[in-house]
């Protein structure tokens, strides 16, 4: 069935191709620029590139406003908070890569990736599962409403159900940001010396 | 008046509750007035009850009463109730008389013991159960009355359990016991199983007797035997009777009452109660009778080589038992009963005779030590004759009278088994006057030294009168109890009145009066033998003469010798071997080994934590690769 | 219109496999973090792929949200890192083994 649905959509023009080898060509070496850097500000970008690869392919795939929320989240501000984090602490200094000190770690994580890969690509290649019903939730293209001057397009569809279908989602994921942000301001503050300084008298009051 | 039976339990169970509660306070002698008290009350009501069972007609004298439903489980219905009949009135007769009697002498004769109150709660917890045991009317509460009286006889015989010997006496008797008791409970399964009910008269089908086509010939055997397997146990026969001469270390009036007239007694009572299913096997009649007939002779003999008192008249109870059970198994159950009653009278008023004269002499039991006695205990002197005549069967004592019509019903049967009735006649007679000698007759030897270096007794003074009364009674009974069942048709009263419970298996010896005057005269005549050959040896000064005394008699034929070869020894390397490899090899090594693999595995398992946080995502990889090969397989072979 | 999905499925394949084999084999915690991220990436791709092939916009959504916990993930975890780096000056992840049993 994969197959079949594989095989539907197989419209492909030369320019798609094009796109889609370079955007991969990107998006590998990224990773492997990642995996392999000893350095960790040049694994920051690198990995920027692969944010910039994938949101290409997003675009490819007529997910235009994902690229674009990818490109202001992901690249914009996650890369930027590591790179923070890593100047902030002064470790861009590099990592020994060759050597590895726990016994059977990198032969085992070799063979289980490459299992891994081995059985998601067979997978794809051979089964015949059902993937699953079409358009659920919604098409991806269409009028949010009846009413044929209403917005359309991905943008409008991606928003008419974040605020239908799963507006309890956004609003927890919402909740998750603000903790997230409080619980780090709680974790990265500096030790609080002042208040020890304070204990420290009255505990002497005491014992007086 | 039938019906008030039940008093008949009551009386005693009272008497035991109201001495297990206060009994250390009511204290010497009036706890043993309260315990008297309460057996002879119990015995009055067996006379009252005797007159009203009198008052019915012949036919009619089976009662049953069931008082409550004691458990009723998949169709095992088990009441709590008494079969008054001629024969259970009997035995209540003469088991709550002799108990009585023998209360009122041990007011006397435990005087001064430390533990006075305790031994009359035993006491009464045995009539009790012994009165259980008669009445009941089902096998189940027979069963449960026949544990009682073992229970207590344990109790009693350990009674000073301080001294090692009596501690281990009062085992041994209940481990032979409960040996017999294992074939009684088959013996009521297959029972069970065949009739479908406990019950001897009632119950669904009339009970047991009224379902006798049920028990096939094979079964009836088993049963049979199984029954007398029982009844060896508790009535010491051939090969469960080592434990009667161990248990006189027992108090003496415990030997007389359980050991003499009532416990022992019990098995012989049980073949009774059960005569129809006797009666279907003949098979089982005769292993019975020669069981019987055996064990009467090979205990005569041990008897004739002991030095205690009571040993010899322990051996001679299982001699007379032995006669008892000849006697069952020829179907002369009245003779059987007959003997019983008599035995109960002469063995008692011996036993207790011995008892004053063992108090008399400060607790000196040996034989070799007494002599002269005559002169200083005229009343123990007299009745203890009295009962010595009655045993070795002089006439006209009621021993001549019934061992008498024990032998005759013997030789109309068992020709074999009667001549060695009559050779174990001669030698009652022998080992009985031998005692009386030792004992009573010749010159004094308590004033020397013992031959174990003893100091001389002081001289042997008569006992007080609560000791003295029960033995001129016993004697009284012991002297004219033959008339009872005396053999001229005119006066047949014992066998007509327990006709009707043998009805269907009395036999009629069939012997004319000619025959029965030869065999009377016979039996006479090995009386007499038995007394003039032990005159003759015994007269003298000299008591010593181990040629008289073998080895092999003194030592029970090396019976226990023999059990202890073949069973003990091998117990014990069994137990031996079990604790000291099963138990902490196996067991205990199986336990620590399991431990051990719990630490084992632990401590393989605890190089999985090594701290590492890439070592556990390296896991959580791996568990990935297995999730998606699963799929894969999945996907591939379905 | 445009590839076949699986080119974009297999591809998503190889960028997550890459990714793990970092995680796994990478020793500096902020770099380990950004292998996550890149597993994150392929996952995103993934869906959008299966948003696209079967014209369900609920694919695109999803990855909206994962997108949102994927920073907040980031957030903390640097949080902690910065927290743990005051107390023992050392990102390496393998340094961290107070828990070794």
């Amino acid at each position: 069935m994969l197959h079949a649905l594989l095989l539907a959509s197989s419209s492909a023009t030369l320019p798609d191709v094009i796109v889609f080898a370079a955007a991969a060509v990107v998006i590998l070496m990224g990773a492997i620029g990642v995996v392999t850097s000893a350095n960790p500000v040049h694994a920051a970008l690198s990995l920027v590139m692969t944010l910039f690869g994938v949101a290409v392919l997003f675009i490819e795939q007529e997910a235009d406003f994902l690229a674009a929320v990818q490109i202001i989240v992901y690249a914009g501000a996650i890369v930027v908070l590591f790179l923070f984090v890593i100047m902030f602490l002064g470790v861009d200094r590099g990592e020994d890569v060759t050597t590895e000190p726990l016994v059977g770690q990198r032969p085992l994580a070799y063979v289980f990736a490459a299992i891994t890969l081995g059985s998601l690509i067979a997978m794809g290649v051979t089964a015949h599962w059902v993937t699953g019903a079409h358009q659920v939730v919604g098409p991806i293209q269409g009028h949010v409403t009846k009413n044929p001057s209403s917005p359309s397009g991905e943008p409008a569809q991606l928003g008419k159900q974040l605020f239908t279908t799963y507006l309890f989602a956004f609003e927890a994921t919402a909740a998750l940001l603000v903790i997230a942000v409080v619980g780090a301001v709680v974790l990265a503050r500096r030790p609080p010396t002042v208040h020890a300084e304070q204990e420290d008298e009255t505990q002497s009051e005491l014992r007086a | 008046m039938v019906h008030l039976a039940y008093l008949m339990l009551l009386l005693p169970l009272a008497g035991f509750a109201v001495l297990v509660v206060g009994g250390r306070r009511l204290g010497d002698p009036l706890a043993g007035w309260v315990g008297t008290a309460a057996v002879g009350g119990s015995f009055v009501i067996a006379c009252i009850v005797f007159a009203g069972l009198i008052q019915l007609p012949a036919d009619h004298r089976v009662v049953v009463h069931q008082y409550f439903t004691w458990f009723d489980a998949s169709g095992l219905h088990v009441p709590v109730g008494t079969l008054v009949d001629p024969l259970s009135m009997t035995m209540c007769l003469f088991v709550t008389g002799v108990s009585a009697l023998i209360h009122l002498y041990s007011i006397g004769y435990m005087k001064k013991d430390r533990d006075y109150s305790k031994f009359f709660i035993y006491l009464n917890l045995f009539v009790f159960s012994m009165v259980l045991l008669v009445l009941a009317d089902n096998l189940l509460l027979t069963f449960v009355g026949w544990e009682g009286v073992g229970v207590c006889s344990y109790f009693l015989v350990a009674f000073w359990f301080e001294r090692e010997s009596a501690a281990s006496a009062g085992k041994k008797a209940f481990i032979y016991n409960r040996i017999g008791d294992a074939g009684f409970l088959i013996a009521i399964f297959l029972i069970f199983e065949k009739t479908g009910t406990v019950q001897y008269e009632s119950g669904p089908g009339g009970g047991i007797f009224g379902m006798l086509s049920h028990l096939g010939g094979g079964t009836a055997t088993a049963v049979v035997l199984l029954l007398f397997l029982a009844a060896t146990g508790k009535s010491a026969q051939i090969p469960l009777f080592n434990w009667l001469p161990d248990a006189m270390e027992g108090p003496t009036p415990v030997s007389a009452l359980i050991h003499a007239a009532t416990m022992v007694t019990a098995g012989v009572y049980l073949l009774c109660r059960i005569n129809p299913v006797v009666h279907q096997t003949a098979l089982g009649m005769e292993f019975i009778a020669t069981i019987g007939a055996v064990t009467a002779f090979v205990a005569a003999t041990i008897a004739c080589a002991q030095q205690d008192i009571k040993k010899v008249l322990a051996f001679s109870t299982v001699s007379q038992i032995g006669y008892m059970m000849l006697a069952v198994g020829s179907g002369a159950y009245v003779a059987a009963i007959f003997l019983m009653v008599c035995h109960a009278f002469f063995k008692g008023l011996l036993f207790l005779g011995a008892g004053s004269v063992i108090h008399g002499l400060e607790d000196e039991q040996d034989l070799k030590r007494m002599g002269a006695l005559r002169r200083y205990m005229r009343w123990t002197t007299v009745t203890f004759t009295i009962g010595y005549l009655a045993i070795a069967g002089i006439p006209p004592l009621s021993g001549f009278w019934s061992k008498g019509d024990v032998l005759d019903n013997a030789f109309a049967h068992y020709k074999p088994l009667w001549a060695i009735g009559v050779i174990t006649a001669v030698l009652t007679a022998y080992y009985m006057s031998r005692l009386e000698i030792l004992a009573f007759g010749g010159e004094p030897r308590f004033d020397q030294v013992g031959p174990e270096g003893q100091p001389a007794l002081p001289e042997p003074h008569e006992s007080p009168w609560v000791i003295r009364a029960p033995l001129v009674i016993l004697a009284f009974l012991a002297f004219f109890g033959g008339v009872l069942n005396l053999p001229w048709v005119h006066t047949h009263d014992l066998e007509s009145w327990l006709a009707p419970v043998f009805s269907g298996t009395l036999y009629n010896n069939g012997l004319g009066d000619d025959a029965l005057w030869a065999l009377a005269v016979t039996d006479i005549a090995a009386a007499l033998i038995g007394v003039i050959i032990a005159y003759n040896l015994w007269r003298g000064a000299q008591v010593d003469k181990p040629a008289l005394e073998p080895a092999f008699l003194q030592r029970v034929w090396y019976w226990d010798d023999f059990y202890d070869l073949v069973i003990g020894r091998p117990s014990q390397r069994v137990a031996t071997f079990c604790a000291w490899v099963v138990d902490p090899r196996i067991i205990d090594g199986a336990v620590n080994g399991a431990a051990h693999l719990v630490k084992v595995t632990g401590t393989a398992a605890r190089r999985l934590q090594t701290g590492y946080a890439r070592n556990y995502a390296l896991g959580i990889a791996a568990g990935l690769a297995l999730l998606v090969a699963f799929m894969l397989s999945r996907t591939w072979w379905g | 219109m445009s590839l076949s999905g699986a080119w974009y499925l297999g591809l998503a394949a190889i960028v997550f496999t890459i990714g793990a084999v970092g995680l796994l084999v990478r020793r500096n915690v902020l770099i380990m973090f950004m292998c996550i991220e890149l597993m994150l990436n392929a996952a995103n791709l993934t869906f959008v792929t299966f948003s696209r092939m079967l014209n369900d916009i609920g694919g695109q959504a999803l990855v909206f949200f994962v997108l949102v916990v994927a920073a907040a993930e980031v957030v903390v975890g640097l949080g902690i890192v910065v927290t743990n780096y005051r107390r023992r000056a050392t990102t390496m992840a393998d340094d961290l083994d107070s828990l070794k049993g």
